[in-house]
């Protein structure tokens, strides 16, 4: 078929892909323009995973499905290699995508299934045979060929989705939430899975989440996104421990905040004003947006506050306490203010009931100053 | 997850019509799709119905005129079968949805025994030929009934009228209202009933404040169901209504007796309009109105009543209908072995012989056409349902509508929609297996296009974007993973067409030549001569012929969707 010739299937190096990209929808209720997707910069260099990750309608699909070429932007370009693929169908952009629902075809085995990629490419029968055999060894699925997708286990109709998409040897491999159907053990062990083969072929690839902890685990690159909006990139590391601002802090894992006012610099460290009492930040973070004299916040992470019943910072009530087995996790009421606090290894630390008045103290070196 | 927002939202909608319309233009194979599927329609759907209505408001010379139409409106004989027949209609869907509700409770709700019997005893009458319960009643209560004559010496018995009609249309009609209403007990939700019960509702309360009024959209649509079935019967009404004229007899006593088409016209189209209020009561109000909810989520087994004061009575109301309903189909089977009901009761295969020799012809006919025309309309029901189930463009509220319109219209009227339409230039078709063929194909096919559209309905989007995203363009998409998917509801639709097609009595009445006769008006003419007995042996052949095919196209369902495991295994 003549539209194979733009990009067939084949041994082909990843492709980086860029975007630039604006979708704007009617609003349904009131007619105005609704932006879902603003101007995203998005940039994947070749071989890498990254990951969107945001809150429900915050624009992540969207995107995902305007590079897949199910939804065509209102504006911008997509760069597959060197290739705009904006208005480009999604059947000719040699990308393949794994899907939500799996998207099995349910009259078909898994070889069949597996196959259908490299059929429709027409592939000589030979190496649509032997590209699929060797697939469905790397994937484990060995004697399970001619079985059909009802009676696979969840994971593995995943592998047989991971199976299909991988087979055609894509310049970009997209996930669209693809583990959110699996029980969390199972999750685990495919992220895991999924992202070794990864790596392994070196597919460039996007990852579609809202599990946070899964787009830590399994990405290079992380993407935060809002409201259709950019709102930090970096690797893990640097999304956790060096958040832009206060949403990113919370969405991925938890932190506290606690209001102030930002006195300067004293060399490295920021003074911060807390109540009439001045804090010295020795790493503030990159503190976008905080201006001298201005108010601001100190975000620490539940693990970074260390309690005591004898000295510390600040003196709070405890109001909760949950046991989780490997951690103790509190809630302290100080200045009418929740405090969460998490203590690891509850079986050799101290421990504190509800009711009780504990002194906090904030690991400094965890503290970030954000707007 | 982000929602891929713009659904909805009138201006948005409309824009996302007008994109999909150009995409449809853009692809070659669809647009000569769409294009084809709306000629058809407009031709053989729009275009009759259009000419009945136009027929009935001219005059001879073509002149708009309402005197017809107020010569019939004005008539007291006129007014007072189509009172008759509401009233007729009324009774039978009360009656039917009450026998209906019962068979359905009982099956659905508790544990009674023999529940495959009962569900067997309530949808057979579905698939039975007409005339079949017409004939038993005359059979059992006639002049020479077995019941009336033989057993109670009564000689004077008159069976024609209404007190027999109401039986025999109750019986044939109340497996409609029970399929309807099992299908919403099926799917109230078990814990609902449960969350009653928990409160400390007792059964009887339960019933009458879960799930009685949950179940109300189902008895309303099922008496619905049942009016429009009542309304537009043709045999029963003829064979045995006697002086109780209903408004599809009349109809065809004043096309056959006295040749006044137009007259004819305009109360067919007095029998179309209470059938097709119901038909858009039920399709537009009633079906919104079902609380029933979906949920998705695998919902606790029903714990089936178990309570003897319940179940028994139950059982035993539905033991006495089934009892009924078999002596009635028996007495038929009986009928057609006999030398002559009422005097010699010597078992013979005379009848059979005398059937086959009078009308094997016009059986081979009704087999071949009906064949004929389910395929067609099983083929053009899935690409109606493709076309309809997930596109929007403009055309596509026109497909939806003339598509089903036909379902709705009373056979009496597309009978003579269609002699007038293809009775003149450009088309001229009477007389010919042709339009008997469109007749069946247009009339039965909404089933196959719900079917259709349901199971569309039910498969996942992203099974059809995998496939286009590994490269597969939107025909190759269409042949390899859609049509497929679509082989059970092309097989239930063909097996409804073919039943409903050979069982046609109304419809095919007025379009049947001598060359091109079928089963069904044969038999109607045996029962002008009152020859009961030959009648009866060919509506046993009849069943035996709807067994056989129904067994056949099982079969073939089974061999051609059970799980193909071994394809062709790889070559090491």
């Amino acid at each position: 078929m003549s539209q194979q010739n733009t990009e067939r299937p084949g041994k082909k190096s990843p492709a980086a892909v860029s975007t630039d990209i604006t979708n704007t929808f009617q609003q349904p209720d009131t007619g105005k323009d609704f932006v879902a997707v603003n101007n995203i910069n998005l940039e994947i260099a070749s071989g890498e995973m990254v990951t969107l990750l945001g809150p429900s309608g915050c624009g992540k699909t969207t995107t995902l499905r305007m590079i897949s070429g199910f939804e065509y932007p209102t504006s911008g370009n997509i760069m597959i290699g060197d290739r705009d693929v904006a208005k480009i169908p999604p059947n000719k952009r040699g990308i393949s995508m794994v899907f939500q629902s799996y998207a099995l075809f349910p009259h078909m085995n898994i070889w069949e299934n597996i196959a259908y990629g490299l059929k429709v490419a027409h592939l000589p029968a030979k190496e649509v045979e032997e590209r699929t055999n060797n697939v469905i060894e790397l994937m484990q699925l060995k004697g399970m060929e001619y079985r059909f997708p009802n009676q696979l286990s969840g994971g593995q109709q995943q592998r047989v989705a991971l199976a299909r998409a991988v087979v055609i040897e894509p310049s970009v491999l997209l996930f669209d939430e693809p583990l959110s159907n699996l029980d969390a053990k199972l999750r685990e062990s495919m992220r895991d899975e999924l992202r070794a083969l990864q790596k392994r072929l070196g597919i460039t690839s996007l990852y579609v989440t809202h599990d946070q902890s899964e787009a830590m685990a399994i990405s290079d690159r992380v993407v935060i996104m809002k409201d259709g909006n950019i709102l930090q990139h970096g690797s893990p590391q640097e999304i956790y421990e060096q958040p832009a601002n206060r949403f990113v802090a919370n969405f991925i894992g938890k932190a506290n905040f606690t209001e102030g006012v930002f006195k300067g610099m004293k060399g490295e460290a920021a003074l911060v004003d807390i109540k009439g009492t001045v804090l010295e930040i020795p790493c503030p973070g990159k503190m976008e947006g905080v201006t001298e004299g201005g108010s601001c916040c100190l975000s620490v992470r539940p693990e970074s506050i260390e309690l005591s019943d004898k000295s510390g910072q600040f003196m709070g009530k405890v109001v909760r306490v949950t046991y989780y087995g490997a951690k103790v996790e509190y809630e302290i009421v100080y200045d009418d203010q929740p405090y969460i606090v998490e203590i690891y290894n509850p079986q050799i630390s101290q421990r504190f009931n509800e009711g009780e008045y504990v002194w906090m103290t904030f690991v400094d070196k965890c503290v970030r100053v954000l707007l | 997850m982000a929602k891929t927002v713009g659904a909805g939202g009138k201006s948005s909608a409309r824009t996302k019509k007008m994109n999909e319309t150009k995409m449809i233009m853009r692809q070659p194979i669809l647009l000569v799709a769409v294009i084809v599927v709306i000629a058809t329609l407009l031709l053989f759907v729009a275009y009759p119905l259009i000419k009945i209505l136009l027929f009935g408001l001219t005059t001879e010379e073509g002149t708009l005129s309402l005197q017809t139409l107020k010569e019939i409106l004005t008539s007291h004989r006129y007014l007072s079968t189509f009172g008759r027949t509401l009233l007729l209609g009324l009774i039978v869907a009360v009656i039917s949805t009450f026998i209906g509700y019962i068979f359905a409770y009982t099956i659905t709700r508790t544990n009674a025994p023999c529940k495959g019997f009962l569900k067997m005893i309530a949808t057979l009458p579905i698939l039975s030929p007409p005339f079949i319960l017409s004939l038993s009643i005359i059979f059992l209560f006639g002049k020479q009934g077995l019941i009336t004559k033989s057993l109670l010496g009564i000689t004077s018995n008159n069976v024609y009228g209404m007190p027999s009609l109401i039986v025999v249309q109750v019986m044939s009609f109340f497996p409609i209202a029970y399929l309807t209403l099992s299908g919403i007990l099926e799917s109230i939700d078990a814990s609902v009933e449960d969350a009653a019960c928990n409160m400390g509702a007792s059964r009887w309360h339960t019933f009458w404040t879960v799930t009685f009024p949950l179940s109300l959209p189902g008895i309303i649509s099922g008496c619905l169901l049942v009016f429009i079935q009542s309304l537009e019967d043709f045999s029963n009404p003829a064979t045995i209504g006697g002086n109780f004229t209903t408004l599809s007899v009349e109809v065809y006593q004043v096309i056959t007796g006295s040749y006044d088409m137009r007259k004819g016209s305009v109360l067919a189209i007095l029998l179309l309009v209470p059938a097709m209020a119901a038909f858009l009561l039920n399709k537009y109000w009633v079906n919104k109105k079902s609380f029933v909810t979906v949920t998705g989520k695998p919902t606790q087994a029903r714990k089936p009543i178990n309570e003897p004061h319940i179940k028994y009575p139950l059982f035993i109301f539905c033991i006495l209908i089934a009892a009924v309903v078999i002596l009635f189909y028996g007495t038929v089977i009986f009928g057609s072995f006999v030398t002559t009901w009422g005097y010699n009761y010597t078992p013979t295969l005379m009848q059979y012989q005398k059937a086959l020799a009078y009308g094997w012809s016009s059986m081979k006919n009704s087999m071949i056409l009906a064949l004929i025309s389910a395929v067609l309309g099983g083929l053009l029901g899935m690409i109606i349902a493709y076309l309809t189930a997930k596109r929007n463009y403009y055309g596509k509220g026109f497909i939806e509508i003339t598509s089903v319109l036909m379902f709705a219209v009373p056979g009496t009227v597309l009978g003579i929609a269609y002699v007038l339409a293809v009775n003149t230039k450009p088309i001229i078709l009477t007389g010919t297996a042709a339009i008997l063929v469109i007749v069946f194909t247009f009339r039965n096919m909404p089933v196959a296009i719900e079917s259709g559209t349901t199971t569309l309905l039910q498969i996942d989007n992203s099974i059809e974007e995998a496939s286009t995203i590994l490269g597969a363009n939107s025909g190759r998409s269409f042949r390899k993973i859609t049509l497929p998917m679509l082989r059970n509801a092309f097989f239930s639709g063909l097996v409804y067409s073919f039943v409903k097609a050979i069982t046609a009595v109304s419809a095919v009445i007025f379009l049947v030549s001598p060359r091109w006769n079928l089963v069904t008006s044969k038999i109607y003419t045996l029962f002008d001569q009152a020859k009961y007995s030959q009648a009866a042996a060919f509506v046993t052949m009849m069943v035996g012929i709807l067994l056989v095919f129904i067994g056949i196209f099982n079969t073939l369902i089974n061999i051609l969707l059970a799980p193909r495991s071994k394809k062709r295994k790889p070559t090491k």
